[in-house]
């Protein structure tokens, strides 16, 4: 501690010791409003009526209360269809990714195991090694013909090698023993990790589990790539997205005039209302479910960061 | 179960097998059969990887023929580096390596700049159901998808929307700013919003750094005499120096990726100039105009100045590590 000199002039310790935590608090409540406020605006204009929406100026309550955008939104057949699509896909993704990752990391965290350096440089270097949009594009629209099928929401998906790496990384720190116990008592490979290890993974499995399923919920550039022409594929990001693109254009093109869109608007809700109300029913899983699980996503992200 | 010493379990089976001590020489046959499980539970991710992993490469050739929609069918022609210099005088391709190389750097300096920022304002807290709350409202954007994101920020930044009236009740501009159709505002409102998706997470590692900080040197720096912010300077901030060096230099390596879905989503006619980087190129080349040549070609060359600058960046990183920061 050489840089810290005594200081004979520290001056009243106390002031400084009231004042700071003040100016600080009150500066983390306003980046905690700052953080908070465009999703609370977002609900808000949703849940306003679309032609006053349009004027702007809503803050953090509707100014004129409506639900006409969730009625427009939820009387409309594909809404449903791709709230389908998109939990079909994120739960089938998420199943299948944990069972091959999960696999490997058992494999790979086992010593002995002949090929395990060679797999694992194989599989690590593809974090490194990318071929781009366009051969990932050519092999799969045109070679192994997914497009325009639901499996191109699954087959794409189904490894990670960085959750890989976090799985391992927990089933190393296990103990030696459990396995070797059940392998004396006669169980094969199999055997010990479905029975001994998958078990005792649950914590770094529900994890990587939040992280898959949220990446995979998240996800609209593969609709747009591959299914975009298929209406019964579309999933609710990419209806956001396709919303969203129309409303930048309009936004754009009209000079961002105000009158230019109201004339537009002759409809109780309007494109602006609807937008938002499709933001807030995308985002909502997430937002329900997030307070609860926080913990396991920071978890993961230590247990990542040590070893990633 | 009891185990003994060596954590054998003290049962029957162990004294006969002897598993600790395998035969002298096990024939690589034996070895083989005995791993037969571990070869299938790896054998799905290994077929998975050479398939969108490595096979893909191979599509690299394509840099090299004249590939398009029309001469996909009957295979197309090599064409030498025809692509490349092609690539090399097209006055988009060099604007989207300027603005991806310009979004990357404010988002690196500036991202770094405010998690640093936070995790010390956070270290400082004391109430804990605050410091949590705090910490679970900063998180919460990055599990949005950029989709809403961007959906948010066009509410904010329209000319009649919050930010503007904010500005303009301060007195800070005299008339509504066109935030979203100005090429100029385009790379820093990218940054903004990275920042506000990205801040609390990106400061989860310096957060965790600082709580390994040995306590005693707060107090030692306290007994010194050593104010709030000349315990910040002198304790917390050469505390998380390594970690700074090493996030930097791995971020360095990534100056390649300023991200593509905010830039693609965010962008329109008016600031095409500042927002197309080059991976907007590369799907605008290869899937909306089909030419994939060329579009790989682009493509290519980020991949390999992307690798060298990781594998610079490792080096360096390593270097460090033996050198200075241990």
């Amino acid at each position: 501690m050489t840089a810290v000199t005594y200081n004979k002039k520290a001056k009243k310790p106390m002031q400084q010791d009231v004042v700071f935590p003040i100016v600080n608090g009150i500066f983390l409540c306003i980046l905690m409003f700052v953080t908070l406020f465009p999703v609370i605006n977002t609900v808000a204009i949703s849940f306003n009526d679309g032609i006053d929406a349009v004027r702007g100026g809503i803050g953090l309550w509707p100014r004129k209360f409506s639900a006409e955008a969730y009625k427009t939104l939820l009387a409309d057949k594909l809404t449903w269809n791709a709230f389908g699509i998109s939990v079909a896909r994120t739960v089938i993704t998420t199943l299948t990714n944990l069972l091959f990752t999960s696999m490997l990391a058992f494999a790979l965290s086992r010593k002995e195991y002949v090929f395990g350096k060679f797999i694992t440089l194989a599989v690590v270097l593809t974090m490194y090694v990318n071929a781009g949009l366009i051969p990932n594009y050519l092999l799969i629209h045109r070679t192994l013909k997914l497009s325009k099928t639901f499996w191109v929401y699954i087959i794409p998906t189904m490894f990670s090698c960085f959750n890989m790496i976090v799985i391992r990384t927990y089933i190393n720190g296990l103990p030696e023993a459990l396995a070797e116990s059940a392998r004396i008592d006669g169980a094969n490979d199999m055997r010990i990790f479905w029975q001994i290890i998958f078990p005792l993974c649950t914590p770094v499995l529900a994890t990587v589990a939040l992280f898959v399923a949220v990446g995979s919920w998240n996800q609209w550039f593969d609709t747009q790539l591959y299914c975009g022409s298929k209406k019964y594929l579309h999933t609710l990001q990419y209806l956001l997205k396709m919303k969203l693109a129309t409303s930048m254009n309009t936004a754009n093109a009209a000079n961002a005039s105000v009158d230019a869109l109201a004339s537009q608007a002759a409809a109780k809700s309007t494109p602006i209302t609807i937008r938002c109300a499709i933001t807030v029913v995308s985002a909502l899983p997430i937002l329900v479910v997030y307070p609860f699980l926080q913990r396991y996503f920071v978890t993961g992200m230590v247990l990542g960061g040590v070893k990633g | 179960m009891v185990f003994s010493e060596r954590g054998i379990p003290m049962t029957g089976a162990a004294y006969e097998i002897q598993p600790m001590q395998p035969a002298k020489k096990k024939s690589i046959w034996k070895t083989l059969w005995d791993q037969k499980w571990l070869m299938v539970m790896s054998i799905p991710v290994l077929l998975y990887v050479m398939l969108f992993n490595y096979y893909p490469l191979w599509g690299w050739r394509y840099a090299f023929q004249n590939l398009d929609i029309s001469t996909i069918k009957k295979g197309a022609d090599w064409i030498g580096f025809g692509n490349f210099e092609w690539l090399f005088n097209e006055k988009y391709f060099w604007l989207g390596i300027r603005n991806t190389l310009a979004m990357s750097v404010i988002n690196l300096v500036f991202g770094t700049l405010a998690s640093i920022l936070l995790a010390i304002l956070l270290n400082e807290v004391r109430n804990r159901t605050f410091k949590r709350t705090v910490q679970t409202v900063t998180y919460l954007p990055h599990f949005l998808s950029m989709v809403i994101v961007v959906g948010m920020a066009q509410n904010m930044f329209v000319s009649d929307g919050p930010v503007n009236q904010l500005l303009l009740s301060a007195k800070i501009i005299d008339k509504p700013v066109w935030w979203l159709g100005e090429g100029k505002y385009f790379w820093f409102l990218v940054g903004i919003i990275n920042i506000w998706k990205e801040v609390g997470w990106n400061s989860i590692i310096y957060i965790s750094t600082m709580t390994s900080i040995d306590p005693t040197l707060y107090e030692a720096a306290a007994i010194d005499g050593a104010g709030r912010f000349q315990r910040i300077l002198h304790v917390t901030l050469p505390g998380i120096k390594s970690t700074f060096v090493v996030l930097l230099i791995m971020n360095i390596g990534h100056l390649m990726e300023a991200g593509f879905e905010i830039q693609y989503l965010l962008g329109n006619k008016q600031v095409y100039d500042f927002s197309q980087t080059i991976d907007v190129f590369v799907l605008e080349y290869g899937i909306q105009n089909n030419k994939y040549g060329r579009a790989i070609a682009a493509g290519m060359f980020k991949s390999v100045v992307g690798i060298i600058l990781l594998f610079a960046a490792n080096f360096v990183a390593k270097k460090l590590d033996e050198d200075t920061l241990i």
